[in-house]
């Protein structure tokens, strides 16, 4: 095994699994809290994947890097609205199981 | 394999490893503190793979970010809404359990054969921009990247205004439209407060 460097296809099998992980906890989790780390998860995949890319195929003009910057950003603002309506959410219902939250329920 | 070489493989494998189980722990731990600690570990390694590939800025932008505010926002919401209680039990958990488990298998499984088939088209010398992505970033932040950057200010004072707005204790005791009072059952089911005193 005569390798330069480590190979794209890691970082790329990292971030299919981190998303997986991701998905995988979003449709089972019961705590509103851990469904919010879930889509954390998902999006650090997708920074990963970005950076990869940038650094391995766009590597001059790094403009995986600045979508990294915006993911990072939506990110933050995402998780700050969405703890917000979480904390809503619980003074209504006193309860953060994703079970009963079926008021939209047809 | 020349020893730096062989020290990134090190590097990446360690924290690979580390970003992996530390996901599956925050998704199967059952108790919901370790999995936000947990979760920051995730982060921190994150930001090491972003190091590997040369990006210095970016990994200080994660581990400000991601571990400084988005991990801390995530426990204090932990602390805010920790209560014990008891599940109701769902009765077709075991068939939601290995449809889902089968479909982020299936997924895992279609990225990975593409990961591995497709044939990227690899520029040759690879990381060679090195230390000067920080001024690449700005470049590209004020020249065609500037619109997005702009907006992204906007929206982060909007999610300001909605978080704030949105965990406000005080409701509205009349619609604003009709004037009618509102349906206190659907808005405030609880008189108590959040923060209760235990002892």
């Amino acid at each position: 095994m005569n390798l330069e460097s480590i190979p794209l296809q890691a970082f790329l099998i990292v971030s299919s699994a981190l998303f997986c992980i991701g998905i995988w906890g979003l449709l089972n989790s019961r705590n509103a809290v851990r469904v919010l780390m879930s889509i954390e998860l998902m999006l650090n995949a997708v920074n990963i994947n970005l950076m990869a890319f940038s650094s391995y195929v766009d590597n001059n003009l790094i403009q995986g890097q600045v979508f990294t910057i915006f993911v990072i950003t939506v990110a933050a603002a995402e998780a700050a609205v969405g703890l917000a309506i979480l904390l809503s959410l619980y003074r209504n219902r006193v309860t953060v199981d994703m079970e009963s939250f079926n008021l939209l329920k047809w | 394999m020349s020893i730096a070489i062989t020290t990134q493989f090190i590097c990446f494998t360690v924290l690979s490893l580390v970003v992996i189980i530390g996901a599956l722990g925050v998704v199967l731990l059952e108790s919901i503190v370790y999995s936000a600690f947990l979760l920051g570990g995730v982060f921190m390694s994150v930001a090491g793979l972003y190091l590997l590939l040369n990006a210095s800025f970016v990994a200080a932008a994660q581990v400000l970010v991601y571990v400084g505010a988005v991990n801390v926002l995530i426990i204090f919401a932990i602390m805010l809404v920790n209560k014990k209680e008891d599940l109701k039990p769902i009765n077709d958990i075991k068939s939601r359990r290995v449809i889902s488990t089968s479909i982020c298998l299936t997924l895992l499984s279609l990225l990975i054969r593409v990961d591995l088939t497709n044939v990227w088209s690899l520029s040759s010398p690879q990381n060679s921009i090195g230390e000067e992505s920080t001024i690449r970033i700005g470049e590209h932040l004020f020249s065609d990247y500037l619109l997005p950057f702009e907006v992204a200010s906007v929206l982060l004072l909007m999610a300001m205004i909605g978080a704030i707005v949105l965990a406000r204790r005080d409701v509205m005791t009349k619609d604003i439209s009709t004037g009618l009072p509102v349906d206190q059952e659907l808005i405030e089911k609880s008189p108590e407060p959040l923060l209760t005193n235990k002892n």
